[in-house]
């Protein structure tokens, strides 16, 4: 719901609007949750390769991926407005030619996804991790998207 | 192979495990890939987020066993926007056919991913003994 495609151009003003639309199904959807007392939100099928989690705190969003057996330098990020791009490829180095396997579940191969975050975020603000093989991006959000504190002034 | 292919998305394998959970939580099996030559057999499994310290390796009566803890992932304050994966414990078994030198296990941790080396125990019957003249 969160993901974009490549295809299209980001000044292309429908694109907007239905981000705002789906902004507004989502949002709609963590209302219901939390009508029916459910905590946060539901388990979704991943769009695509990889999962993705996001989160948020007062100051930043924090885009969690899994790619066990992956380096830094296979991993290529890319903000672009609300959107985070995560493109990469996962290699599985041969083990000889005089192996014989009885299983063979793990993949390689290459895998390019964009996630669209819920607000404003400051392109130059990100931070990213890889811990034993899970993928952390902290990104600032902008001053815009912060919830702002309004102190009550008695007069 | 030179065209490398493009990766699905797909979600993680949940099991059921009845009986043996003794903490809330959910259990995924990790993917493996197993191999062998004739020295040794070599197993390896993605299990992202577990730390060397959290990560248990049992091999008894032929069955091998592994699990593995992940800590929770947010910080505190963090509240849910999109959630695609969880995380919890991970934990497979299998029955080895061939006997293992126990003592030769090898175990590495690297990036997610474990790298288990069972080194196979030479049987008895491939020794050759030689007869000496009396």
């Amino acid at each position: 719901m969160l993901t974009r495609n490549m295809f299209g151009l980001p000044s292309m003003g429908w694109r907007n609007t239905l981000a705002d639309l789906e902004n507004l199904t989502r949002r709609m959807e963590l209302l219901t949750d939390a009508m029916l007392g459910r905590p946060g939100a539901r388990l979704m099928m991943p769009k695509a390769f990889p999962a993705i989690n996001i989160t948020e705190d007062k100051d930043k969003y924090y885009v969690r991926a899994e790619l066990p057996g992956m380096k830094a330098e296979d991993i290529n990020l890319e903000v672009f407005g609300r959107n985070l791009a995560i493109t990469g490829e996962r290699k599985i180095p041969s083990e000889g030619e005089n192996v014989r396997y009885h299983r063979r579940e793990r993949e390689a191969g290459r895998f390019s996804r964009i996630v669209t975050l819920p607000g404003d975020v400051d392109a130059d603000s990100v931070d990213a991790k890889l811990v034993n093989g899970l993928l952390t991006v902290a990104i600032a959000k902008s001053a815009a998207a912060k919830a702002k504190q309004i102190t009550v002034k008695a007069s | 192979m030179t065209e490398s292919k493009e990766l699905q998305a797909k979600a993680k394998h949940e099991v059921a495990t009845a009986g043996e959970q003794t903490r809330p939580g959910p259990v995924f099996t990790p993917e493996v890939d197993i191999f062998e030559t004739d020295e040794e057999l070599t197993l390896l499994a993605d299990m992202p987020g577990v730390t060397a310290d959290d990560v248990a390796i049992d091999l008894n009566d032929g069955v091998l066993t592994l699990s593995g803890d992940v800590k929770p992932l947010e910080g505190p304050g963090e509240t849910d926007v999109l959630v695609e994966f969880e995380t919890g414990r991970y934990h497979r078994q299998f029955a080895l056919s061939d006997a293992i030198d126990q003592d030769k296990i090898d175990a590495k941790l690297e990036d997610g991913v474990l790298r288990l080396t069972l080194p196979k125990a030479r049987k008895a019957v491939s020794r050759q003994i030689a007869v000496k003249a009396g």
